[in-house]
């Protein structure tokens, strides 16, 4: 306990970005036991009630109950956001292994995809794939459009280090001692870059919530799941902000900022603990 | 060798630019919607009756928009229009062309983020400066959290935020919109001012944003420039503190933030999209949103090319000129 303590105390970045994940997590958690989701469907309350006893959070317009709303929104955004972001590191680290360890032709076309990649803006790439599917998208498909660029960062920066990993005599040693390409790159090579490969998973987790949010509010999200992001395209379709009914775009901005907030001190943490040199110099 | 070196970069520039005309020219053919069709019966439903002739109507628009022929004489078509920044015309604002709407979005967006970029830079980069250096005052050292979580926020909620404390509780700037309802655009001192006022709140919140970023960047780059012999050695000649972090410092400490600033003005038209849409300000995001609503597919693929095209080709001049930046780097290949 006290381990611990001394811990977070020297790495407060870590401890602030945990605390807040879990407060969202126990809203969530408490929520949808005492709150019913189905309340999030419109025209299951009195419209465009501000905050009140039966409704903490207020309605919508459309008579949705926010509560009900962020309640089972949140985890849609979230899963999002988890499904590109570990499909987009999963992908990416295969990638970046495959083009790192075994360099070459291989390493040129994935390196050389990847940077032409990285340089168009995403959020357009993404507009042109959401637009050109039939029909609304669901909440799976969504990640899957936001996965299909999610690999490309990861893809180049789990390659640089890969690079610089593999010159380490440790890795010389295992290969002269004979071991085989991928036995070194499970047993020797994963181990050291896990902490990273963490820090490089929030990163994509948080870019991804961020490129679903902003489909989203284009109206290129899932129009009738209750994601935060839709929750603010009807905010802004309604112009709710001109018409006073700061209620509605109160909870999912909050709830927003707080899933960003823990995200970004979390990498923070987490980059301490995979680059001690990083460490600040006070 | 230069020559060499420029002719590969603009190959690269040209191969980027081919591939952004052929995504946008299959992406949304794979889709199987028919926009035509879709805004005739829509407009038919507006017109309160059933209208008979939708299915010769259609064949006729997609005969003039010349949707009838084979695919591959259509991507020829699209390849030979591109390349004279020919984007047919608009489905949804007929018969306006895409090259207007979006020549009149550009002056409006490119205004917004090259000022707001330049400015955050500027402010970023010194601030970061400062907050390396030992000798700064300690209360800047207060400016390190602050501006590390609005780095984390996203621009478009910050606006959100900033509309509501500014804009609605204290109306003390206007909420919406590039200028005022009743303003007729002139180049005269009252537009401008109302321009301005319009443009101050988009521009705050991707300012305040930006910012933290810049300065993040520079403090990485000074705390290391700062452990450099050579910054020791000028400390150890006894040269003037301002000296040794304006020259010594500040001066290497920036390079790499140039890039990032030259890649940052190639985002410039695509960069503050959803702000846009959150202010319904009349540049490209505005226009892009309004173009998913009516799917009016010629408006979308022409802006994504733009904003491709302007990105690589600032990135191509970036490559050329850097060399002139960073002595270190040559035309030579690494």
């Amino acid at each position: 306990m006290r381990a611990l303590y001394r811990y977070v105390s020297r790495n407060p970045s870590l401890a602030l970005g945990v605390a807040l994940l879990t407060a969202l997590a126990v809203f969530v958690l408490v929520g949808s036991l005492v709150v019913d989701t189905e309340d999030a469907r419109p025209l299951s309350a009195p419209a465009l009630r501000p905050p009140s006893a039966n409704y903490p959070f207020g309605t919508d317009r459309q008579g949705r109950d926010l509560l009900a709303v962020m309640v089972a929104g949140t985890p849609l955004t979230l899963r999002i956001g988890f499904v590109a972001g570990f499909l987009g590191v999963g992908i990416g680290t295969v990638l970046a292994f495959v083009a790192a360890y075994y360099r070459g032709f291989v390493d040129t076309i994935i390196r050389g995809i990847a940077d032409i990649g990285l340089t168009v803006p995403g959020l357009l790439v993404l507009i042109i794939i959401a637009v050109s599917i039939k029909g609304t998208l669901t909440v799976n498909q969504m990640a899957i459009v936001v996965a299909s660029l999610a690999w490309l960062y990861p893809t180049r920066t789990i390659r640089a280090q890969v690079l610089s990993l593999r010159e380490r005599p440790y890795v010389e040693v295992a290969r002269l001692s004979g071991m085989s390409g991928p036995q070194i790159i499970f047993f020797e090579l994963m181990p050291n870059l896990l902490p990273y490969l963490a820090a490089t998973l929030v990163n994509a987790v948080s870019s991804a919530i961020l490129a679903s949010i902003g489909l989203e509010v284009l109206g290129l999200g899932p129009i009738d799941s209750p994601t935060l992001g839709m929750t603010l395209y009807w905010v802004n379709f309604n112009a709710a902000m001109i018409n006073g009914w700061w209620w509605w775009w109160t909870a999912p901005t909050v709830i927003i900022l707080t899933v960003f907030l823990g995200l970004f001190f979390l990498t923070v943490g987490l980059d301490e603990i995979a680059n001690p040199r990083l460490r600040r110099s006070a | 060798m230069q020559a060499v070196y420029i002719a590969r970069r603009f190959g690269v520039f040209l191969l980027i630019v081919w591939l952004a005309a052929t995504l946008n020219f299959f992406l949304p053919r794979l889709g199987g919607q028919d926009p035509v069709r879709a805004k005739l019966l829509q407009q038919a439903a507006l017109g309160g009756y059933v209208q008979g002739g939708i299915e010769e109507m259609t064949h006729e628009y997609e005969r003039r928009f010349g949707l009838d022929q084979p695919l591959w004489r259509q991507y020829l078509t699209y390849l030979g229009d591109v390349s004279r920044l020919d984007f047919n015309y608009s489905i949804a604002n007929y018969p306006r062309t895409v090259g207007e709407l979006i020549a009149d979005a550009v002056p409006w967006t490119v205004g917004l983020l090259g000022t707001t970029t330049l400015l955050s830079f500027g402010i970023g980069t010194l601030l970061g400066a400062l907050l390396a250096w030992p000798r700064a005052p300690p209360w800047m050292r207060w400016l390190m959290p602050p501006l590390w979580a609005l780095h984390a926020i996203p621009f478009f909620l910050l606006g959100l935020i900033l509309t509501y404390l500014l804009a609605f509780q204290l109306p003390l700037l206007p909420i919406f919109g590039g200028y005022s309802a009743g303003a007729v655009p002139a180049f005269n001192w009252r537009f401008a001012w109302d321009v301005l006022q319009h443009a101050l709140l988009p521009a705050l919140s991707i300012i305040l944003v930006a910012t933290g970023g810049w300065a993040l960047g520079m403090r990485g780059m000074m705390v290391t420039t700062m452990g450099e012999d050579y910054v020791i050695f000028a400390e150890a000649k006894g040269l003037k503190a301002s000296t040794v972090f304006l020259r010594y410092c500040v001066r290497n400490a920036v390079l790499p933030q140039i890039t990032a600033l030259a890649l940052a003005l190639g985002q410039i038209l695509s960069g503050a999209v959803l702000v846009e849409v959150i202010f319904g300000y009349p540049g490209i995001g505005t226009l892009l949103y309004q173009a998913i609503r009516e799917s009016d597919h010629f408006v979308i693929q022409g802006i994504v090319f733009t904003v491709i095209v302007a990105l690589g080709f600032t990135t191509f001049v970036l490559d050329v000129i850097y060399p002139w930046l960073d002595p270190r780097i040559s035309y030579r290949r690494a």
